[in-house]
């Protein structure tokens, strides 16, 4: 088997959100921390779109701020092509590497500096990395990215307020290419946009990845968009992955009585008209969360043994029900 | 390729030049709104363009020894009947015509407030996106030596200066020199504020993706700061920086009415109240009131100047 | 048929701002029925949410309402001076908003919020007043009510926050609920509770409820009608089920191609090209003509009104021609 494009072994992050030091000498009380991520580990072939989806502060976008290295991670490390991302490699290796790595964000409306022209923004990866040298050429390159995109040419002069939403998430990924990328991950690239520009950004975006060969880190909390672009998918609470499946399996066959419980309750076009049970419960807080499995209070398949031994990810799932054959699979069509 | 590359239909093609989008903007909207602001803002325009045109608009100059005939000394205001052309505001004790006095004294009291504004300004911008954007231990030193310094006032300070740069190079200073002490005691006075809001401005704007994409291309610290950075926090650096003009032009004329600021030599407006004071009593009262009169004139137009800029600065009040 | 809870009749409502006036509700007319929940989807810019605003008269100045009139169970409330205007939002109209924090008042417990409520609108004694708060609190489905009456807003999880703003909401049994994106800010299984939480209200109440979201899922499980709404106007009007899985309007089936399925399989999803206009620069005629790729001569000059001929109302002059036209949209 060909060798994963990125591994990502063990990843874990804590935040330590105590008051400060004098509060604490004076009020009394601990240090506090909050585990984000906890021993997250998992693999990206070249080429794929792995997904990771999970709700408010499952650590999905933790996770992906590790791996392109905005975020040192407290423990575990991140390999991509080969170059270990954390630790002492070579820090050439890892300058090299950078240029392959890009980022698309959440909110066009914060990615791009305000005060910044559009070909300067889309420019600034050529000229940080010197990939283009003269004007000429890097304004060139960049009239080529922003049709690409989608947008035209003289578009290069304007400032981002004056493009909608759509447009700047346009702008953001011609940025990200610029640099001639090959692994991107992309934070919730299109919740912030409406429904008929969020088809028009993952269409560019599967068409980019067709034309480049693009390998995609696709971070959602919908599992609709998920499910349409991801070949495998993660599925993540409270810091943990509770189970990894390829993209259609997941949605065939869930296994883990999470993702079972998040797949009832997306609000689906298909229901119109039709009843449903909803579940309950709402995660838990995550600075204090349950003892053994996370999700043990809200599961209706609990017992001693999920409240007290936290499961491993076994067979891409971490449920103790499902590894003793307490809780039946279907079996992926 | 074709598929991807279709063009936006809602993609207008050029943009409006910068003249075009700031006359089309908000702040000149709100500009031409208020009546009270536009006449601030002549009055500034006035003062500015009165102390660049000093040399040419006045009828002597004040510190050519040659041009002073102490036949016109103390000679009151124009419309007064001992008046006499071309004195339009009296002349004091050595003939020397008020009006000339004021615009040069404008000029450098001007100057020290340009130089002095503009001297904390970098100090108290640099110390702020420090403070802010390498947070921690940096962040904790600036900001401490800005409380410590927030307990001194301004004169005071200035005082403090003053007297430890005599003290070292003894004796009088020339004018210069003189001038040089003021503007580092004014800079040293106010870069509290430009430090401290600086750097809440770039809390916010480094937790902004922008600077994530920046950070994610390798791009070091200092390049984030003043190319990133820097260019979101100027406006309300700018509204500052206004205010403080006003602040630097009365603190320098303090100074120099308690005697440790401009020399007679070379007055500044403060220097000539603090002459002009010495003959109240006597009657001559137009040589301290019109510096007077100059001063809180120029000081209340920029003050209003700037409120206005807080406020059409600020998109939650507009 | 009985009288409609709520009727809004050629709705206007312009902004008026120094570069003149902007329409974002330009002559938008739909009944709600008693029990009934009237979904009102569209995206940034298409004025649900000002629609919304004009029925609880709270649009903010420098908007103001330029024509139609608004009928709450036959009463006209859209000329009502201010302060009757707010009697009526408390005690026939309830809201609920994306943010349950804007509700509440962070500094009162949330028992106290209710009480108040109920007692300005009905003459229970405080002790009456406290028992029926716990009762709504129970109703919403908040655990241990009786205690929970006693906290503070922020001892709430953001699902249980959005529960007690439904209790506020329904403390004076009003006749109609408007909801501005009530799940917009929930993680999805919180989302589904407070979906089938609002439904069974107002089943059980007979509430009429406005729902206005930019979510079609969230619309498709909740809504019994749903008005499809682009650049301030309805596009297309009709029963949720009709509208959903077989639109008429041009942008209604863009709008449902455009939203990833959890069933089925595509490589690409439909995309309309372009996004909605700005308020400043609708295009003449009808305002979705330069997006359709149905588009013909007349849809560049006249403006579509929503007509019924077999099927349910549609603002869309293909349904106006001749029937082959129409065959070979479908």
């Amino acid at each position: 088997m060909e060798k994963p494009y990125a591994q990502i072994n063990n990843l874990r992050r804590t935040f330590d959100i105590s008051k400060p030091w004098l509060n604490r000498v004076i009020e009394g009380g601990e240090k506090q921390y909050l585990k984000a991520v906890d021993g997250v580990s998992f693999d990206i072939a070249r080429g794929e779109t792995f997904a990771l989806v999970g709700e408010s502060g499952s650590g999905k976008s933790t996770v992906a701020r590790m791996v392109v290295g905005l975020l040192p991670p407290s423990g575990g490390d991140v390999t991509i092509d080969g170059v270990p991302m954390v630790g002492r490699a070579s820090s050439q290796d890892r300058q090299r590497l950078r240029r392959r790595i890009q980022m698309i964000f959440q909110d066009p409306y914060a990615s791009l500096n305000p005060r910044w022209k559009v070909e300067d923004i889309v420019a600034e990866p050529i000229r940080a990395f010197r990939l283009l040298d003269g004007d000429k050429a890097i304004r060139e390159r960049v009239g080529e990215l922003l049709t690409l995109v989608g947008l035209h040419p003289a578009d290069g002069i304007k400032f981002p307020h004056e493009f909608s939403g759509g447009q700047r998430q346009r702008v953001a990924i011609a940025r990200a290419l610029a640099s001639n990328a090959e692994f991107i991950v992309c934070d919730e690239p299109t919740s912030a946009l409406d429904v008929s520009v969020q088809a028009q950004i993952l269409n560019l975006m599967r068409d980019l990845q067709d034309q480049f060969g693009l390998t995609y880190l696709f971070i959602s909390h919908n599992l609709a968009v998920v499910r349409h672009m991801a070949t495998r998918i993660g599925v993540m609470y409270l810091g943990r992955i509770v189970e990894i499946s390829g993209g259609r399996e997941l949605f065939a066959a869930p296994k883990h009585p999470y993702t079972r419980m998040l797949l009832d309750a997306v609000p689906d076009m298909n229901m119109a008209g039709e009843e449903r049970v909803p579940i309950s419960g709402e995660i838990p807080n995550p600075i204090n969360p349950p003892s053994g499995c996370t999700f043990n209070p809200r599961c209706p398949f609990a017992n001693d043994r999920c409240r007290s031994e936290v499961p491993p990810l076994l067979d891409g799932v971490a449920c103790h029900a499902v590894h003793e054959g307490r809780i039946a699979i279907a079996v992926a069509a | 390729m074709s598929d991807v590359s279709r063009v936006d239909p809602a993609v207008s093609s050029r943009s409006p030049s910068w003249l075009v989008r700031f006359f089309d903007g908000d702040v000149w909207a709100s500009f031409k709104r208020s009546k009270l602001t536009m006449v601030a803002a002549t009055l500034t325009l006035m003062f500015f363009l009165g102390a660049l045109l000093a040399g040419f608009l006045s009828p002597q100059d004040p510190f050519d020894p040659a041009q002073l005939e102490l036949m016109n000394s103390r000679l009151p205001p124009l419309w007064n009947a001992e008046g006499q052309s071309p004195f339009l505001l009296g002349t004091d004790e050595q003939g020397r015509d008020i009006l000339s006095a004021i615009l040069y004294g404008l000029r450098i009291s001007l100057l020290v407030g340009f130089l002095g504004v503009a001297f904390s300004a970098t100090l108290g911008i640099t110390l702020g996106l420090l403070a802010g954007y390498l947070g921690g231990i940096t962040d904790t030193i600036i900001m401490r030596i800005a409380d410590v310094q927030l307990t001194f006032p301004a004169i005071l300070i200035a005082l403090l200066i003053d007297g430890v740069v005599k003290a070292v190079l003894g004796g009088n200073l020339d004018a210069g020199t003189t001038l040089s002490v003021l503007v580092v005691s004014i800079g040293l006075s106010f870069w509290v504020q430009y430090a401290r809001t600086v750097r809440g401005s770039v809390m916010v704007e480094k937790s902004k993706d922008y600077i994530a994409a920046a950070r994610l291309i390798g791009l070091p610290p200092t390049a984030i700061m003043i190319k990133h950075i820097l260019p979101n926090v100027t406006g309300p650096v700018l509204v500052i920086a206004t205010i403080n003009l006003a602040l630097a032009v009365i603190t320098e004329a303090t100074l120099s009415f308690l005697g440790t600021g401009m020399p007679e030599t070379m007055p500044s407006l403060g220097t000539l109240i603090r002459i002009g004071n010495n003959y109240l009593f006597s009657g001559e009262w137009w040589i301290v009131a019109f510096p007077g009169i100059a001063l809180a004139a120029l000081v209340l137009a920029i003050n209003l100047l700037g409120d206005w800029l807080r406020d059409a600065l600020n998109p939650k009040l507009r | 048929m009985a009288e409609p809870v709520l009727s809004v009749r050629d709705l206007r409502v312009e902004f008026v701002t120094r570069r003149g006036a902007l329409k974002a509700i330009d002559g938008v007319s739909f009944d709600i029925a008693r029990g009934e929940v009237l979904g009102v989807v569209g995206e940034s810019g298409a004025g649900k949410s000002v629609t919304g605003s004009a029925v609880t008269g709270l649009i903010d100045p420098p908007g103001r309402i330029t024509g139609g009139e608004i009928l709450l169970s036959g009463y006209r409330i859209d000329n009502l001076p201010p302060e009757q205007m707010r009697k009526v939002r408390g005690k026939r109209i309830g809201m609920i908003f994306q943010d349950p924090l804007t509700s509440l008042n962070p500094l009162y417990r949330v028992g106290d919020q209710l009480t108040e409520t109920i007692r300005t609108h009905t003459n229970l004694s405080a002790s009456g007043a406290r028992k029926r708060a716990i009762d709504l609190l129970a109703e919403v489905g908040i655990p241990a009510p009786d205690r929970r009456i006693d906290s503070y807003p922020h001892e709430f999880s953001g699902g249980m926050r959005q529960r007690v703003v439904i209790a506020l909401a329904l403390c004076a049994e009003p006749e109609l609920i408007i909801a501005d994106e009530p799940t917009t800010a929930l993680d999805v299984s919180v989302q589904a509770q407070i979906i089938a939480l609002l439904k069974r209200l107002g089943r059980d109440h007979g509430t009429a409820i406005m729902l206005v979201t930019h979510d079609m899922g969230v619309i498709a499980e909740t809504a019994d009608r749903v008005a499809v709404m682009y650049a301030g106007r309805i596009a297309e009007i009709g029963p949720v089920r009709q509208v959903v899985q077989n639109p008429l309007h041009p942008y209604a089936k863009g709008l449902m191609g455009a939203i990833p399925s959890l069933k089925g399989d595509t490589h690409r999803l439909t995309q309309i090209p372009g996004s909605m206009p700005r308020l400043s620069a609708i295009p003449p005629g009808c305002a979705f003509n330069p997006r359709c790729p149905f588009v013909f001569d007349r849809c560049r000059v006249e403006r579509p009104e929503p007509i019924a001929r077999d099927l349910h109302p549609v603002a869309c002059h293909l349904y106006d021609e001749a029937p082959a036209r129409t065959e070979s949209v479908a």
